[in-house]
């Protein structure tokens, strides 16, 4: 009977976990709408303008599912490392540096047939997001280097790199690369579905979602994604079993790399055909938050992707309808993320309790 | 050569290095506390606008300059809640403060002056000359100078810097003595906060006269950088924020420089920092070593 009870409990406190991100989510809205209220703006018409922004048709869900791609790459690259014990914030510089490549593979590398220089240009420009990783990696594995500082330094290295090819390669007025040719184009699903033929969504996403089981596959399923949770968990013990910490660090963080790369060569092949300046502002922070409200699982990635994805691409829509800064979405994803690292908090306003045992 | 050193440009360089000197001694305050302060940017950010705000009402720059103080406190206030009451991971609470900054600050300039990336123009601070030249300063970089002495003191010269330090090395063993961990960590963060919102008026009133979205561009994690360079240490900060700064304000003498027949493009001088910076952190360049509990949450409770 106690034992019984005891399931009992054990199950209540597991479903309150599991619904921390939820409450999360709620609580950032609640609050967004207080602030728009002390701003003088009616929250019910801001936020249906919203949702009519992001799913109000099947072109603007389309979008949505667009503006969702490269944050659920970027999700899965923090996750990535997140398992291993790792803070990448440089998922921003190594989204860059793979846009940057696969703008000038999609571009330079001529008279190849599609099959061979899509593919050649979404893998190059994996690469080089992955080596660009990796610079951060080995610096931690082998000099004891914070990862945090080192790839901070890496974004801006990467900011000045993409003006830099912005400026040389630049042939008209608009800063921006040549457009890369149509043999490393992603196709738009528009093509395929009738009914998303005026949004931009294109394969990318499609690639997104299979990236997310292929990432749970590699985590869950194989040796390699065994370690780097064991090394994550708890480095002493995994080194104690026998798994190299250094190892681990290292191809963790040129995952995580690779996987950010990807959100870049999405934005390139995809969505603006070339290197374009400010290109995925912010991009690799918004994934920190996809990452997080997801608990660093990657199936989760696809859910909270598209929801962080849905609020950024209403907002356009949002500011024009109800007069509302489409900047409070920033506010929100960061009232999102407060909530999801401090839950405490959310577990005192919710549950009322200050503390609660075994969680 | 002889264009790398002039007048001009050590005038622009203490001008540049000036926040950099601010926010790298709010870190310096921080992190030997304890707490990882990459919301620096964010606070900085919020300070630059509070400064506008307050002067564009009062019409008073110097009620700005305590605004923006008050406004980085309070900023920092928020990261010290999340990282040191709810023991949340302190990079990511840093990051939720850099992206809250932004968002509201652009989210404010269009309610408050209907504007959509800069703010009206107030009124800039005063330019104060050294005595017997010509050449002048706003006052923030004549107060960063001073700061520079004063963090020193108060961090090697005091119980109260003494205390910051333990807590940042051994805070299990500063509670042993009877120091209060969580007091001694907000105090430190909150300090940081009152530094970098000064760094921000002087990017908003002291150099200009409005507030413009994303302002900062960096300079908080140019700060950081100079912190980790600097080793922790106020004089090392501010050598470490005037040598960036010094690049800055060369930059544009370098454009177009040529080592060995090669022209070297600007953004490859705009790079150097943080070039530098990742150096440094490998040990190549003597080895900086962050206080033993930087990062980790303290939890009375566990031993």
């Amino acid at each position: 009977m106690n034992k019984k009870n005891n399931q009992k409990r054990l199950l209540m406190q597991n479903l309150k976990k599991q619904l921390i991100p939820v409450l999360a989510v709620l609580l950032a809205l609640l609050i967004g709408m207080i602030i728009l209220l002390i701003a003088k703006r009616n929250p019910i018409e801001a936020y249906i303008a919203l949702f009519k922004g992001s799913f109000g048709d099947l072109s603007r869900f389309g979008d949505t599912l667009q503006r969702s791609t490269p944050i659920i790459f970027t999700g899965l690259a923090v996750a990535f490392a997140f398992r291993c014990g790792l803070f990448n914030i440089g998922v921003e510089g190594q989204l860059l540096i793979g846009a940057l490549v696969s703008a000038y593979v999609g571009y330079y590398v001529k008279g190849l047939p599609m099959i061979v220089h899509l593919p050649l240009t979404i893998i190059s420009g994996m690469i080089a997001a992955g080596i660009w990783a990796a610079i951060p990696a080995i610096l931690k594995a082998y000099r004891g280097v914070h990862e945090v500082i080192t790839t901070i330094m890496l974004n801006y290295i990467a900011i000045s790199l993409l003006a830099y090819s912005i400026e040389t390669l630049r042939n008209s007025p608009i800063p921006k690369t040549p457009d890369i040719l149509d043999s490393a184009k992603l196709a738009k699903l528009g093509e395929f579905l009738p009914f998303f033929k005026d949004s931009s969504v294109n394969i990318g996403f499609v690639l997104a979602i299979v990236t997310c089981f292929l990432v749970y596959f590699i985590l869950w399923k194989t040796v390699l994604g065994y370690e780097v949770r064991a090394v994550g968990y708890s480095p002493l013990a995994a080194e104690d079993g026998g798994i190299k910490i250094s190892k681990n660090i290292i191809y963790a963080m040129i995952i995580s790399g690779m996987l950010a790369g990807l959100g870049g060569v999405e934005g390139v092949l995809g969505l603006k055909h070339s290197l374009v300046s400010g290109l995925y502002d912010g991009y690799g922070f918004e994934g920190i938050a996809v990452a997080l409200l997801a608990n660093n699982n990657p199936i989760g990635i696809i859910i909270s992707g598209i929801l962080l994805g849905s609020l950024s691409s209403g907002g356009l829509y949002m500011d024009m309808a109800a007069n509302v800064p489409q900047d409070i979405i920033k506010i929100i994803q960061a009232l999102i993320i407060f909530f999801v690292v401090a839950n405490q908090i959310v577990r005192f306003i919710v549950y009322g309790k200050k503390k609660e045992v075994l969680l | 050569m002889d264009k790398l050193i002039t007048i001009s440009i050590i005038m622009a360089t203490l001008r540049i290095s000036t926040p950099l000197i601010l926010g790298a001694l709010g870190g310096v305050f921080s992190e030997r506390s304890g707490v990882v302060n990459i919301a620096l940017e964010g606070i900085m950010l919020m300070g630059a606008f509070g400064a506008v705000v307050a002067t564009y009402y009062t019409g008073n720059p110097w009620i700005g300059i305590i605004f923006a103080m008050i406004v980085g406190a309070l900023t920092a206030y928020i990261h010290a809640i999340v990282s040191i009451k709810y023991r949340a991971n302190q990079v990511v609470s840093g990051t939720a403060i850099n992206i809250l900054a932004v968002g509201l600050t652009i989210f404010l300039l269009r309610i408050l002056f209907n504007v959509e990336g800069t703010s009206p123009s107030v009124k800039k601070l005063p330019q104060w000359f050294i005595p017997g030249t010509d050449y002048a300063f706003n006052p923030i970089v004549y107060i960063a100078l001073a700061l520079v002495t004063i963090s020193w003191i108060v961090l090697y010269k005091t119980s109260l810097g003494l205390r910051i330090r333990t807590v940042g090395e051994h805070p299990h063993a500063a509670d042993t003595v009877g120091i209060n961990v969580y007091k001694i960590r907000y105090l430190s963060v909150i300090i940081s906060g009152v530094l970098a919102g000064l760094a921000g008026a002087h990017l908003s009133i002291g150099e200009g006269t409005v507030f413009v979205r994303e302002m900062t561009n960096g300079r908080g994690f140019i700060a950081l950088a100079a912190m980790i360079f600097g080793k922790f240490h106020p004089v090392g900060a501010m050598a470490a924020a005037l040598f960036f700064g010094y690049f800055e304000a060369v930059q544009i003498n370098l454009a177009g420089l040529i080592i060995g027949g090669v022209e070297i493009p600007s953004q490859f001088i705009q790079m150097l920092p943080y070039i530098v910076t990742i150096i440094v952190l490998a040990g190549f360049m003597g080895k900086s070593r962050p206080p033993a509990a930087d990062g980790i949450p303290y939890d009375k409770g566990e031993r």
